[in-house]
């Protein structure tokens, strides 16, 4: 947010997704800055999703290139660019609903587990000093997004907006340097809503995480965001701080239909 | 040095424990977070000299804000120790409350548990120039306040350390200056009229009272406590800090306000105090829970209850119990009581507590019966908390208890209870009308009916203003009545009416989870407490509990008449935010009236609905309006 120079963290060049003869993306490029809230916004079906899918390996591009920190993404599985730094929540939430708030948060840090299988197994030594320090890491996690009073309940039986702050939890577990956010405030109320916008803020100024997250919501988009960039039928549109999309014509003709609000 | 004040008695804890024995911990990180007494003065000890180093005077007031932290404990510890008087916060208190006492207190220093509370003095910091400096104990979210009025509680130690070298006596001096006639505490009270009022209490008022309830009720120093209940309220302050510092036990801050169950859990308290309402949310989560268990459960927990209601009451009468019941009473300890206790962290309870407003009679005895040793006292702020116990061998359903050893007790002729004691207060602060008013010839006027039983025994009925009669002269004590309402796990909350009235009606709040609870298993579907609360289910669920109640009235002949004829369910709950309850939980009854005449008024006529319009207050301020059609039901009496 505070970055004068502007250090590029992550670099999408000339990116095409496409479904058979459904373009999902059709030559997208965008640069996320180190340390910024960029919004993703768009009409349903513009691609915002399959940008993420394609950032984090779910998907591979057809054409172009996705450089993060000078590395190309474009051939890694999910879990190798995960391991780079990349973490991201899901539009539906995907927890394991059967295990504790505790463990799903510890799978988050899967990636940081470094002893083998046969120390692990003896589990005493070295094992068990590394799960020391990852439960410390989970536990300052839970401290933070304040669900103490669930850290045993099973994610299955929790409410929809504490499911999501779980999930929120579980990609910071990882310790990314970038966190992809697909509509982390859908169908909540507003003081939910309210609690995830302080969380997300606290995530970027305080663990210095840089975010790109998809929302819906203009007023949050227009409140947190330094930039926001426009998809629409799978292309960039408009790019620039909110101020600037807010007046944008091609913005408010495609997406909001109608003079800006606010 | 004498340990006649409560700072001196830490400097002596220190001594005699040192690094051995546990004073306080928290919960932090999932982990008990342990302070040794010796970490305790060394904590206090630099949070004093940085506080003297900022200029910190004898006389000069400290506010603390938040939930139970040994920070908090340690600040205003810190203030005592430079001669310096703590005066603690609600939490949840809204800013016209706090500005209030704020003002009033003058206080100079505030510390704050995390960015809320900041927040919240923040906003008040512009209204009342008093507040000089606001500590924060919590750094999270703190990053982008500059204000040079704002420091850390370890940035407060690290002065303090620098402050040492230049002055490395200080601490002892300012402690050895100590007095036991001085100020060691202004607890604000939560008045159900008016302005809030400063109850000023000296080292010697809470340490003497401290010590006749040690006497009475033999605590040892091996014993546990938890620090939950809100710091500015009395017995906070009775047991998280004079007790806690005369007798050396430990005391237990929980994770959060809501693991508070599972954190006791964990530690297995010895003594502990809940007011009413957390026995019966107790007692609701339990009953929620058996309805849900397997059946041979539910079978097994209603027979067990059954034996152990039946001996809990022979007990109390001090009868023989026959041997029949003592067999199944020992089977069922096994498989029934011990568990249950084992569930609720309750396992190693020697003393329970119960105060601050009357217990439902089945609730209590259900906990005595499951074999806790809960005991209902009676004490007031301006008592130093509690002045009536009941003895081990003498606990009584209705009564509070007798007066401890060294207080006297009497009831004056309009039915007041008066009481003597060398734990009751100086006076209000900065109000000597009011200090007039409640002391009189050296006997404190508590504002509370009450009669003395052949026992000796204090039964307290109600507030003595609330006492009224009927248009026919039937005496109506409306606590009474909404006590024996609220004892059914479906009502939360009940608000009778009655005074000079031809008959008694009620406004009821019901308790969203045990009748949430009941609605899914009847498939009555509903959308919002409101909605929840109109359903024609819902009433008639109520107007069983409510004849269950006049039906209990009816036995007694001077009650027969305050039956309860017409009520109504109320389409939100009574909250202190709305000024309808006080923090402790106490209906403001002139408030609720002049708020709900509209209803008042349709209960006193011939209407079956009301329409209501309510604005409602948020935590942070912010207001709505609610609109609704609330039914009004008859109810059968019985003669």
């Amino acid at each position: 947010m505070n970055n004068n120079k502007k250090e590029v963290l992550l670099q999408v060049q000339d990116v095409h997704v496409d479904f058979g003869i459904l373009k999902a993306l059709n030559g997208v490029s965008l640069e996320i800055q180190k340390g910024e809230i960029l919004a993703i916004i768009g009409p349903n079906g513009a691609g915002k999703t399959s940008l993420v899918n394609a950032i984090n390996g779910f998907y591979h591009p057809s054409r172009g290139h996705i450089f993060f920190a000078g590395q190309d993404l474009t051939k890694l599985r999910p879990h190798q660019i995960a391991a780079l730094g990349i973490a991201r929540t899901f539009q539906n939430v995907a927890l394991f609903k059967g295990m504790t708030v505790l463990d799903n948060l510890m799978v988050g840090r899967n990636l940081k587990m470094n002893s083998l299988f046969i120390s692990q197994g003896i589990y005493w030594g070295l094992a068990q000093k590394e799960e020391i320090r990852h439960r410390e890491a989970v536990e300052r996690i839970i401290d933070w997004l304040e669900i103490e009073h669930i850290r045993k309940v099973p994610a299955g039986m929790l409410p929809y907006g504490l499911q999501k702050r779980v999930e929120l939890g579980r990609a910071l577990a990882a310790e990314p340097q970038l966190l992809l956010l697909d509509e982390p405030m859908a169908g909540m109320n507003l003081e939910e809503k309210e609690d995830i916008v302080r969380f997300i803020l606290d995530a970027n100024e305080e663990l210095g995480v840089t975010i790109a997250l998809i929302e819906h919501d203009m007023g949050v988009v227009m409140d947190i965001s330094d930039r926001v960039i426009v998809l629409d039928y799978g292309e960039k549109i408009a790019e620039g701080t909110p101020q600037e999309i807010r007046y944008n014509e091609r913005v408010i003709k495609a997406y909001l239909g109608s003079p800006a609000r606010r | 040095m004498g340990a006649d004040t409560l700072p001196q008695l830490l400097i002596l804890n220190a001594q005699k424990y040192g690094r051995n024995k546990i004073a306080i911990r928290e919960k932090d990180l999932g982990i008990w977070q342990s302070y040794s007494w010796q970490d305790y003065l060394e904590n206090t000890r630099l949070f004093a000299l940085g506080l003297a180093a900022l200029g910190f005077r004898r006389g000069d007031k400290l506010s603390v804000i938040g939930d139970n932290r040994p920070q908090l404990y340690f600040a205003q510890m810190a203030a005592l120790c430079l001669g310096g008087i703590p005066v603690p916060l609600y939490q949840d208190a809204i800013e016209r409350e706090l500005e209030y006492i704020i003002a009033h207190s003058e206080a100079r220093f505030i510390v704050a548990e995390d960015q809320e509370q900041v927040d919240k003095m923040l906003a008040l910091r512009g209204k009342i120039p008093t507040i000089e400096l606001i500590i924060y104990d919590d750094p999270r979210g703190m990053r982008n306040y500059k204000q040079p009025f704002l420091k850390s509680f370890t940035a407060v130690q690290e002065l303090g350390r620098e402050f040492a070298r230049s002055h490395p006596h200080y601490f002892e001096e300012e402690v050895t200056k100590g007095n036991p006639e001085d100020i060691a505490l202004i607890a604000y009270t939560s008045g159900t009229t008016g302005n809030p009022k400063g109850v000023v209490l000296s080292h010697a008022n809470l340490l003497t009272n401290v010590r006749l309830i040690k006497q009475a009720e033999k605590y040892e120093d091996n014993d546990q406590t938890m620090a939950y209940l809100p710091m500015a309220w009395i017995g906070d302050s009775i047991y998280s800090l004079a007790m806690l510092f005369d007798i050396g036990f430990t005391t237990n801050c929980p994770e959060a306000a809501s693991t508070v169950l599972r954190d006791m859990r964990e530690i297995g308290p010895t003594v502990i105090f809940c007011p009413p309402r957390i026995w019966e949310n107790i007692l609701t989560t339990i009953r929620v829970k058996m309805e849900d268990a397997a059946w041979i459960k539910q079978k097994m927990f209603d027979f067990f209850m059954d034996v152990a209601m039946q001996v809990a009451a022979y007990r109390l009468k001090n009868e023989p119990v026959p041997l029949k019941l003592r067999i199944l009473y020992t089977l069922g300890e096994f498989l029934v009581y011990a568990p249950l206790r084992d569930n609720l962290g309750m396992r190693k309870i020697r003393f329970a507590y119960t105060a601050g407003a009357a217990l439902g009679p089945e609730t209590f005895q259900f906990f005595r019966a499951i074999g806790i040793n809960l005991k209902q006292v009676y004490g007031l702020t301006e008592t130093s908390a509690m002045c009536t116990y009941q003895p081990d061998t003498e606990v009584k359903l209705e009564t509070v208890g007798k007066p401890l050893p060294g207080i006297e007790l009497k009831i004056s002729e309009n039915g007041e209870v008066l009481i003597k004691s060398p734990g009751v207060f100086k006076g209000y602060y900065k109000n000597p009308e009011a200090t007039a008013e409640a002391l009189k010839d050296g006997w404190l006027h508590t504002g509370d009916a009450g009669i003395i039983d052949q026992d000796g025994h204090l039964i307290i009925i109600d507030r003595a203003k609330d006492v009224s009669t009927l248009a026919n002269g039937t005496i109506f004590a409306p606590q009474y009545i909404e006590n024996k309402l609220k004892f059914s796990p479906y009502i939360k909350e009940a608000v009778t009416i009655g005074q000079g009235k031809e008959f008694v009606t009620a406004m009821i709040n019901i308790d969203m989870q045990s009748v949430g609870n009941w609605a899914e298993r009847k498939n009555v579907g509903y959308t919002s407490y409101t909605d929840l609360s109109q359903k024609p289910e819902v009433y008639d669920l109520i107007t069983q509990e409510v004849k269950k109640v006049n039906a209990s009235l009816a036995k007694e002949e001077k009650l027969r008449p305050a039956q309860i004829k017409r009520f109504l369910i109320l389409h939100k709950e009574l909250d202190p935010d709305d000024a309808e309850i006080t923090r402790t939980r106490k209906l403001r009854r002139g408030f609720i009236a002049q708020k709900y005449a509209e209803l008042i008024n349709a209960l006193y006529s011939e209407k079956e609905a009301v329409e209501v319009e309510t604005k409602i207050t948020y935590e942070d301020g912010r207001t709505a309006n609610i609109r609704a059609f609330l039914k009004i039901k008859d109810v059968e009496v019985f003669s």
